[in-house]
């Protein structure tokens, strides 16, 4: 298996240099490059240093815990955990079909969860670079800076995300971490208050969105040499789709397209995910590598999320988000953008077909039925699948007779795009690094491309290492309070 | 003017979640940017926390590089706050501390389903060591003060700051003590 700089030969003789934390992402990441004299890059890597085992503690818990417990994966998308879970319960709990009422009410939630999260990152953490430049002074590239020089796009900006953050409230009872999700259903529906308390702000939400691609859009425009080339690779791109080849955040198929746009497999059903997938392990990171089984490794990687998704689909259903993803892809001239930074020309896409949906929806009376929740016969088995904002988030659970999990398998949207970003990372790096002395701008270079997956490496943290040395952690008075031993597989 | 508090903010192993709920504060934080300057926090490029008013921590000690940087905020920062349940007694992650490590990493690396030929346990240099359980970062370092909440609501940390800021002794009234 060789990847491009991915690993360097004779790599004790280079010069290490660690970008570390990884900033305005979420989670814990780092960036190591290695260096020879002349400051040739020779190797570069994406490190996802955290663990949490969240697959192994589920087990032996109560299956109706699950929702709640794993949303804590990730506090920027616990809508999404919250209701992939709970969608690979209703199998569990033989609710084949949910009532209007209760799919509504989850598709609200979902949708303001991409809301929230799309916003966040478009103009919390990502928007200083596009706007000041990726060179530009690290004091003020950030949110503060942006509403001090932009305070009109800093603003819309926190009241998008609020908007979101409010229909999440509503619908889930709590803003980070609800519970309105539960197997087979939902706990409540939406007061007639509830829905005119949304509604009122929703036309506002669609209007900015609009602006917010347009800005975006602009930016691409401005300087196509740089948008176009920045951190651009080909690979094969995966999402759900609708039956009617539709985009859909929260249900349909899988599908997949190769690098020049032909679909590879469509509509297949998801609860046979583990027949199309496998995952690859590298030493150098808790991430998995996931990839298309039947194309092997080195083939058969993907990316996930917006840009993904965008092309993936045929249409988006409503108007305003359609017409702006039709020019997306006649930006392509008949072939997939491929670009990096197009990631966030996609997501502001998304963003405004999020506002369009949750409009739309509000206009709609089942959220106000009370009817909410069915049960038929169990299940032992289930998979759930949504595309979480960062894209396509699995989670699948075996329960046994006594109502309690005995496995758990996730693969979060991150991990997905985990080859996609160390490529990413690496495309940069042969482009503005190699060769040079490096300096704060030119490595945030590397974060910029990070950055326009929109990575959760929190959600994406819940696996363990092994250790290679003994270390002892002690308290504020020097008394011992862990130890880590050595334990290496195999050999001990 | 007065000089501008200085803030630092990091996530140890938390979820974000209390991050979220301090964006949640909402148009406030345009205002609160008038009285507060973030160091090393989630939303700066500051990598490293230099000296501040006040630092902020979600998340507890699952790594020695948990460790190091909770101790770089402590020697830092001159008030200290554990913010959520994570930072406070563990949390949700803490539900590992009745497992074995090893047997996690083997499940997880080497047995579990749909895993590639000859995967196996990440063992590179550049990743931090796991400790054996998770530990609440008062185990660690003082800590000055506790917000609970999983996470705290927004308006419970907005109260706790604009206090400590105006110089009061921070207090959550009726309605902002939640452990939920
Ligand atoms: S306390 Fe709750 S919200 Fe805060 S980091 Fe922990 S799990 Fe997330």
């Amino acid at each position: 298996m060789s990847f491009d700089l991915e690993t360097a030969k004779l790599s004790d003789k280079l010069r290490r240099v660690a970008i570390e934390p990884v900033s305005r992402v979420e989670g814990h990441g780092k960036v190591t490059i290695l260096l020879d004299d002349d400051d040739k890059v020779h190797q570069v890597r994406l490190h996802i240093v955290e663990f949490r085992g969240f697959e192994k503690f589920i087990q032996g818990r109560p299956y109706w815990e699950v929702p709640v417990m794993v949303q804590r994966l990730c506090g920027i998308c616990p809508v999404s955990h919250h209701l992939a879970a709970s969608k690979a319960l209703d199998i569990i709990v033989g609710a084949t079909q949910l009532t209007p009422t209760a799919e509504k009410v989850r598709r609200l939630m979902h949708y303001g969860q991409i809301l929230q999260s799309h916003a966040l990152h478009f103009f919390h953490l990502s928007s200083p670079d596009l706007l000041f430049g990726f060179e530009s002074e690290v004091g003020k590239r950030n949110i503060v800076g942006v509403a001090a020089a932009y305070p009109d796009i800093a603003k819309k900006g926190v009241l998008l995300r609020k908007f979101g953050q409010e229909v999440i409230r509503i619908t889930a009872g709590k803003r980070v971490h609800g519970t309105g999700s539960i197997p087979g259903g939902v706990n409540k529906s939406l007061s007639r208050e509830d829905r005119d308390f949304l509604l009122k702000d929703a036309y506002q939400m669609v209007s900015w969105s609009r602006e917010a691609v347009h800005l975006i859009k602009q930016l691409h425009q401005q300087n196509p040499a740089l948008y176009d080339i920045f951190g651009s690779f080909r690979s094969n791109m995966m999402s759900i789709v609708a039956p009617d080849g539709g985009l859909d955040f929260y249900h349909g198929a899988l599908r997949a397209r190769d690098a020049d746009g032909k679909i590879m497999f469509d509509q297949v059903d998801y609860q046979g995910y583990a027949q199309l997938l496998s995952e690859g392990v590298k030493p150098w990171s808790y991430m998995k590598f996931p990839f298309i089984t039947a194309l092997g490794e080195e083939n058969g990687w993907y990316k996930v999320g917006p840009l993904a998704r965008v092309q993936n689909c045929n249409h988006i259903p409503t108007p305003l988000a359609d017409a702006e993803r039709n020019e997306l892809v006649a930006y392509g001239k008949g072939a997939p953008l491929h670009a990096t930074l197009a990631y966030h020309w996609a997501r502001m896409i998304e963003m405004l077909f999020a506002a369009e949906t949750i409009k739309d929806l509000l206009h709609d009376e089942d959220l106000m039925g009370d009817d909410l929740v069915v049960s038929g016969e169990h299940q032992r088995e289930g998979v759930g699948v949504i595309e979480a904002p960062r894209g396509t988030l699995i989670h699948h659970y075996r329960v046994g007779d006594d109502d309690l999990v005995t496995m758990a398998n996730l693969i979060v949207s991150t991990t997905h795009n985990n080859q996609a970003m160390n490529t990413a990372v690496r495309e940069v790096a042969k482009r503005y690094l190699d060769g040079k002395k490096l300096t704060e701008g030119l490595l945030n270079h590397i974060e910029v491309a990070i950055r326009a997956f929109d990575p959760c490496l929190s959600c994406a943290t819940h696996a363990l290492g092994k250790m290679p040395l003994e270390v002892t952690l002690q308290d504020a008075d020097g008394n011992l309070l862990d130890r880590l031993a050595k334990v290496s597989h195999g050999d001990d | 003017m007065n000089k501008k508090i200085k803030v630092a903010t990091t996530s140890l192993a938390g979820c974000f979640g209390c991050h979220m709920s301090f964006l949640d504060i909402d148009e406030r934080l345009l205002e609160l940017l008038e009285l507060i300057e973030f160091d090393r926090s989630p939303l700066t490029d500051i990598k490293i926390c230099g000296p501040c008013d006040v630092g902020i921590i979600e998340g507890g000690v699952c790594n020695a590089e948990n460790v190091h940087v909770l101790r770089e905020f402590r020697k830092n920062c001159k008030i200290l706050v554990a913010i959520g349940a994570c930072a406070i007694n563990g949390g949700l992650p803490a539900q590992r501390n009745q497992l074995d490590l090893r047997d996690i990493l083997e499940e997880v690396y080497h047995t579990s389903v749909g895993l590639a030929q000859g995967s196996d346990i990440p063992n590179d240099p550049e990743l931090p060591l796991p400790l054996n359980k998770v530990h609440p970062i008062h185990e660690v370092v003082k800590i000055d003060y506790f917000l609970p909440g999983c996470p705290p609501p927004a308006d419970a940390i907005w109260k706790f700051l604009t206090d400590l800021i105006a110089g009061r002794t921070p207090k959550l009234g009726h309605g902002l003590l939640h452990y939920d």
